[in-house]
């Protein structure tokens, strides 16, 4: 696999076909689910409910699209979470931490095909992701859960929306990153290639790793 | 059920204000239970299936005279039959008619997120409003009387209305209306509490209850139903009465703190987001010389 990454076009494959679909399944759930949240979450919001097809629609659906969206991240799960693993590298980033904020890059250590910043988002995301699975397995159908059992849904109704609101830190900082800051990125996700001055800018040590891995002879690795 | 004549001081998750609040002159109102001459007859109950029009359902037998283990969602008033033996005493049946306790402070309404699902009239009703409802159940978590029921078929929550149609008449609620005992009350908040406490002083001076008490609950702001118990300092041995009913704290955290800390916290992120775009801007990748592809020009 690691011998596609450098297309034949000069570019560099950044995220294959199977992780564009699963992060756009994802995106797509995730950007419902905030959205019939957040009418529930306050009555100023509530005008959101009635865009997706009223609010006992928005409902009725929530939960569903909140199964879909843990499936994507079980999928993410399986396929990145091995590339998520902290290294002592990410430690240095996250000191320099400053510095990238700053758009002052070549201050910042350079970085592998994910940076820290990308990795606790991947983590938030999945840790947030089960406990709003948990809680929200709680809440589905009021029937469920007993009277005398009731102290589940008086946690849950707590933590749901906890966990939700650190989910939508995480997604205000990632369009964010993705769209207006680091230019190419939003490209990278939906055709799936950078050109490879963007891979060495911010993800040199990927990039070299994968141009090593082509051999040094390929001019195209240069 | 909506009643156009009721003022509504209350709405559940309305943003801006109540139309017409303390517009109209009006009194609280109240039912009172008197529990210590109830005589568990059920008419109460069946008066309340009568005005009501609710469905049929099963009835479960349990070793006791009680119709179901709780209230449902068509079956709003159920008399909670429990034997209790005090201290040094005799035997004795509860009998207490279980409800929807009409709370000042109604956790239902403040843990609805749904605009006009549960509202609160001038006279201390709390209804609930089946056409806004979401049917999310919010409401049975904030509730500390377990009250609001979940209907499984039409997926809204269902409860005692205190027959907000008939009050809205003139008229006393149906329940009051088939007591044979005078074991139940019905007038202003102010008679009623009265009442209640010229009953609880008759028990404890004249009858041997020491600890005959009127149940109205200070951690819900009040209730407009209310108890005379033969014993107001154990109302658990009354079908599970809470002694100190209060709206969970976790729901407060979550309606209260956490609404606005919420608010304030996206907002400041957006704003945050869109200060460091203009100080800061897009990253830019240098202008290195890109290898030529082969046959291009440099």
């Amino acid at each position: 696999m690691s011998d596609s990454y450098l297309l034949p076009n000069g570019r560099v494959l950044r995220y294959t076909f199977r992780e564009r679909l699963m992060h756009w399944v994802a995106g797509a759930s995730y950007v419902y689910l905030m959205l019939t949240g957040l009418a529930f979450w306050s009555p100023w919001l509530y005008w959101l409910a009635f865009i997706f097809g009223g609010p006992t629609i928005s409902r009725e659906l929530h939960p569903w699209a909140g199964l879909i969206f843990v499936v994507a991240v079980v999928w993410m799960y399986r396929v990145w979470s091995a590339q998520m693993h902290t290294t002592e590298n990410d430690k240095r980033w996250w000191r320099s931490v400053g510095h990238y904020v700053r758009n002052e890059d070549d201050e910042v250590p350079s970085e592998g095909r994910f940076n820290a910043g990308q990795k606790a988002l991947f983590w938030g995301f999945f840790w947030c992701g089960i406990i709003l699975l948990v809680t929200g397995l709680i809440l589905w159908e009021p029937h469920w859960i007993p009277w005398n059992l009731r102290a589940l849904r008086l946690i849950a109704v707590l933590v749901h929306p906890i966990a939700a609101l650190l989910t939508i830190a995480l997604f205000m900082i990632h369009v964010y990153m993705g769209t207006a800051v680091e230019r190419g990125a939003f490209g990278s996700i939906i055709r799936g290639d950078v050109s490879r001055r963007w891979a060495k800018r911010y993800h040199r040590a990927w990039y070299e790793q994968i141009s090593r891995e082509v051999g040094p002879e390929d001019p195209a690795s240069r | 059920m909506s009643q156009a004549n009721l003022e509504i001081i209350r709405i559940s998750a309305h943003p801006g204000t109540v139309p017409g609040a303390g517009f109209k002159r009006e009194l609280e109102v109240a039912k009172l239970v008197d529990t210590t001459t109830c005589i568990g007859c059920k008419a109460c109950e069946v008066a309340c299936m009568e005005w009501n029009g609710l469905s049929f359902s099963d009835t479960t037998f349990q070793n006791s005279y009680q119709t179901m283990p709780e209230t449902d969602w068509n079956f709003w008033n159920l008399i909670k039959f429990n034997e209790y033996e005090p201290e040094g005493g005799n035997l004795m049946l509860l009998m207490r008619k279980d409800q929807c306790m009409h709370c000042a402070e109604p956790g239902c309404l403040i843990a609805c997120p749904a605009d006009g699902a549960i509202v609160q009239y001038a006279n201390g009703i709390v209804d609930f409003q089946q056409d806004a409802c979401i049917g999310c159940g919010y409401c049975i978590t904030g509730c500390p009387f377990n009250i609001p029921k979940f209907s499984p078929k039409s997926r809204k929550v269902f409860k005692c209305t205190l027959c907000a149609d008939r009050v809205n008449e003139g008229l006393e609620p149906a329940c009051i209306k088939a007591c044979p005992t005078g074991c139940l009350h019905f007038g202003t908040k102010d008679e009623m509490t009265e009442l209640a406490e010229a009953r609880a002083l008759q028990l404890r001076e004249h009858s041997g209850f020491p600890n005959a008490g009127v149940y109205d609950p200070s951690g819900v702001g009040g209730t407009h139903v209310l108890y005379v118990l033969h014993d107001a300092t154990n109302p658990e041995a009354y079908g599970g009465l809470p002694k100190d009913p209060w709206i969970p704290w976790t729901v407060r955290l979550w309606k209260y703190p956490l609404k606005w800390l919420g608010n304030l916290a996206m907002l400041g992120g957006g704003v945050g987001i869109f200060v460091h775009y203009l100080r800061y801007g897009p990253k830019t990748v240098e202008e290195e010389k890109e290898v030529p592809r082969e046959g291009e020009q440099p």
